[in-house]
């Protein structure tokens, strides 16, 4: 595939809605139990708005739109992934990965990724760097 | 302002991590991966891995007992209610397979202040049982209003 790639073209787009409980089950898989995760009431103690997605569950969505656009999902091909998390992730409201191709250099794919919920970037910046 | 620094240089026990084949199967369902290397023992070898494989995101899991003390230390004081994770890096070696037990060491690499805010750069450094490279971390959180 890193034949046909070329700076500029963006990777298919990935679009995840991650339900209610999306972040008790991230929680249990990763092991990251901070309860503004888990217990509105907590989240709502320290000023968020509700309950907030794990930043990392976000950056696993990250890293799984550029495995899958750029080299079929193999996870050999991701070799580097650097994110910045900027604005809070919500249950139940769709998340849009979408990523721009930045550099080419011989099987080496850097992509530029966003991901987002409406005009909120929960994770910008983000750079992945693939080997194909 | 006095931002506490006496934690940079600082480095915490190593922790080893026995990945398995469930945990695996349970992280990659969560993120929505179905690619049968991640499930299923015959696909991931016919693919060239040893065993059954982790997405690369799967470092979360085996790091995290190594990074949690790290971020919990009284001599890093981080106020958390004022924390969040600002960035997040990692650069990737040998993939993780089923099996595999995987050592990380973290160690506090910077904290500096910046615009009124304190960062607390951390950096992890795991590896295989034989001692391939497996990945790298650096882990930054940012605090308001140190």
């Amino acid at each position: 595939m890193s034949a046909e790639l070329k700076v500029g073209d963006p990777i298919p787009e990935l679009r995840v809605t991650p339900d209610k409980y999306l972040p008790h089950r991230y929680a249990g898989a990763s092991g990251d139990f901070n309860p503004i995760h888990i217990d509105r009431e907590f989240a709502k103690s320290v000023g968020l708005p509700d309950t907030i997605l794990h930043g990392l569950y976000m950056m696993g969505l990250v890293a799984r739109a550029n495995a899958a656009g750029v080299a079929d999902g193999d996870p050999r091909a991701l070799k580097r992934l650097s994110v910045q998390f900027r604005g809070m992730g919500a249950p139940e409201t769709e998340i849009v990965v979408t990523g721009t191709v930045k550099s080419v250099d011989g099987d080496r794919v850097v992509v530029d990724t966003v991901a987002a919920q409406g005009e909120n970037q929960t994770i910008r910046n983000a750079e992945a760097e693939l080997e194909i | 302002m006095g931002i506490k620094t006496d934690a940079v240089g600082k480095e915490w026990p190593a922790t080893t991590y026995e990945v398995g084949k469930e945990k695996i199967g349970e992280y990659a369902r969560v993120i929505g991966i179905d690619n049968p290397v991640h499930f299923d023992r015959e696909a991931a070898r016919a693919a060239g891995f040893r065993d059954v494989v982790a997405p690369p995101m799967f470092v979360v899991v085996y790091a995290s007992p190594a990074i949690g003390p790290a971020l919990f230390d009284d001599e890093v004081a981080m106020n958390f209610a004022a924390m969040v994770h600002g960035s997040q890096e990692f650069e990737w070696d040998e993939p993780a397979v089923v099996g595999d037990e995987i050592t990380t060491t973290a160690k506090c690499r910077e904290i500096f202040e910046k615009d009124g805010k304190g960062f607390y750069v951390f950096e992890t450094n795991s590896v295989n049982q034989n001692g391939d490279q497996v990945v790298r971390g650096t882990w930054t959180n940012i605090v308001r209003g140190v």
